[in-house]
């Protein structure tokens, strides 16, 4: 049985990305002389482990969020999910700065950051944990004022809801 | 048996097809992914804004490589094998005197503030990783194989970097090796990338600027559900998870009050001390193995040879010669930088002049009483050497250097990068390298 040919494409990007393909292979094979499994693991692992660990994981937390919240009793018409970004930002902002940062947040570099840098690596968990704090503080701050405004709106035109965009 | 999926045609459906109103199981499936946010627009402007940030960050990530003088002699070189990916090195200048705390301040802090950008980009395209069919044609292929390399070397970029600034050296080597050669692998995928879709892009925002709206556009969900944010919303958080990541980290770039403000940065908050020698330090004495026996008055000196042959100068010896002022940062590979501070000592050029270079200072080679590190050696180029304002460095504003900062004596020269202003210098060989 014949398979079907594969269709060549744009001859263009095909020599664009043939011409890609050696630059990346002149550096490549510079970048692997030391440790070629160690880099090749890094290199594909790093893309393997956004797109099938970190990014499946953001995105069920996020799905279980709008969940629950669709659950909750809300101020307007759309219920409990339009509550969602005054949880979903301040998480993503803390989750952010914790993924970034989380060798010196952690600790896991101690030792090495105080005999190197002579500064003292006890502060990051503090100020990261306060960070969040007034990232969520301000977040119900936020929704506090919402919340306020709508009731005021809502006294004021009596029974009518208020339109919620 | 076969007549009963003519009277229940419910079931047979079901079994038969996915229903419109079930979730696809599987990811290859355009229904899987579900988020209104995602479309041409959105992923559009994210990579217009990464072809923007990432173009500065390669720039001046070549720039940073060049300001090493790789090029001048091997101890410089953490990448001796780079053949023509070093093609464009040029002497590193001296001056302006903050070039490198400018163009390394930036290459970090830009690439944290893109972070958030690039971890947006790639969500917005995610549902394209499991489209099928794989192929659908030749260079279909190829370019879906060009995006591994994409993606794949921007996440390598981005985690090496990340990693070294806060000194945790997971990565299997040489980080000056993984970050420049990776940085290659990552621009050969980016530059193709960009040639391919840069036209889609950009007629992507004008066309949606212009108010006409492709429905049925690539990326976007067939069934989408209910938004809980607006895309103006989404690009909205993004921006001020850029914006969080840069304000807690640039004043560590910036120095003076403004550290206090990098509350995250690996050299932001407090400085390690107080007083004349209280700013930031790169390696300790400790860290580097200086044991304080060598560096005192009687066992210390500095070995210094060029043309007539060799000179061995006490610390005494060094104040006697004519004693020099420059006001110059500390601007670290890693992105953080102190403010000038006011460095005294001696002129590298008249060191050279000591030694038989009178006219014509030539290169150095520095070495350290370091035991360990990659930089224990290394060179200046004879325009650093040259500069009035390049020192061999015995105090600093105003005080005597502690060990910490370089004791007894450090190299302090304009523009350099913070390793190559060599501290606890034990000798000095003057002539070409």
């Amino acid at each position: 049985m014949r398979r079907p040919r594969l269709p060549l494409g744009s001859p263009f990007a095909t020599l664009l990305l043939a011409c890609s393909f050696a630059l990346a292979g002149y550096a490549g094979v510079r970048l692997l002389e030391g440790d070629p499994v160690g880099v090749l693991l890094w290199f594909v692992g790093a893309a393997l482990v956004h797109d099938l660990v970190l990014l499946p994981l953001y995105t069920a937390a996020d799905q279980a969020l709008v969940r629950a919240l669709d659950r909750v009793r809300g101020p307007g018409a759309r219920g409990g999910r339009e509550l969602t970004g005054y949880v979903r930002v301040p998480a993503a902002l803390s989750g952010l700065l914790l993924l970034v940062w989380f060798p010196l947040i952690s600790g896991r570099v101690e030792d090495r950051y105080r005999a190197v840098t002579g500064l003292s690596p006890d502060g990051f968990a503090a100020r990261w944990l306060l960070i969040s704090a007034a990232l969520f503080g301000g977040s119900a701050l936020l929704l506090l004022l919402r919340l306020r405004r709508l009731r005021r709106l809502r006294r004021a035109t009596k029974q009518r809801p208020p339109a919620v965009h | 048996m076969g007549r009963t999926h003519v009277t229940g045609p419910a079931s047979a459906y079901g079994r038969a097809m996915p229903r419109p109103d079930r979730a696809p199981r599987l990811p290859t499936s355009p229904g899987f992914w579900r988020s209104p946010l995602r479309g041409p627009w959105l992923t559009s402007v994210l990579g217009l804004v990464l072809l923007a940030g990432i173009t500065v960050l390669f720039v001046t990530g070549l720039v940073s490589y060049a300001a090493y003088n790789p090029d001048l002699s091997p101890v410089n070189d953490k990448t001796p094998g780079k053949g023509l990916l070093g093609f464009y090195l040029f002497a590193w200048p001296t001056g302006p005197h903050w070039l490198y705390r400018l163009t390394q301040g930036v290459h970090v802090t830009l690439g944290l503030t893109l972070i958030p950008v690039l971890l947006a980009k790639l969500w917005s395209v995610v549902p394209k990783l499991f489209a099928l069919p794989p192929a659908r044609s030749v260079s279909h292929a190829l370019e879906r194989i060009s995006l591994l390399l994409l993606v794949g070397g921007a996440l390598f970029e981005f985690t090496t970097g990340v990693l070294n600034i806060q000194l945790d050296y997971l990565f299997p080597g040489s980080f000056y090796a993984l970050h420049f050669y990776g940085a290659w692998v990552f621009f050969a995928a980016f530059a193709v990338h960009v040639a391919l879709r840069l036209p889609a892009a950009l007629r992507n925002v004008r066309q949606l600027r212009s108010g006409r709206e492709r429905e049925a556009a690539e990326l976007v969900s067939p069934r989408p559900a209910p938004p809980t944010v607006s895309r103006r919303g989404a690009l909205g958080l993004v921006g001020g998870a850029s914006l969080l990541l840069f304000a807690t980290s640039v004043g560590q770039s910036l120095g003076g009050v403004w550290r206090r403000t990098a509350l995250l940065a690996p050299h932001g908050g407090a400085d390690p001390g107080s007083g004349p020698n209280g700013f930031q330090i790169n390696k300790s004495a400790a860290y580097a193995g200086i044991r304080p026996a060598e560096t005192g008055e009687d066992a210390w000196r500095l070995v210094v040879t060029g043309r007539t042959g060799t000179v061995r100068l006490a610390r005494a010896d060094l104040l006697r010669l004519p004693q020099h002022s420059a006001a110059l940062p500390i601007a670290c590979v890693e992105g953080w930088s102190t403010p000038d501070q006011w460095w005294r000592g001696v002129r590298l050029r008249d060191l050279a002049a000591l030694v038989g270079y009178d006219t014509d200072p030539p290169d150095v080679l520095v070495e350290s009483l370091q035991r360990h590190g990659p930089f224990r050696r290394a060179a200046l180029r004879a325009n650093q050497v040259a500069d009035p304002r390049s020192l061999l460095a015995l105090s600093v504003n105003g005080e005597i250097l502690t060990a910490d900062h370089g004791h007894p004596a450090r190299i302090i020269v304009p523009a350099a990068p913070g390793v190559l202003n060599t501290k606890w210098v034990a000798r000095l060989t003057f002539g070409d390298l």
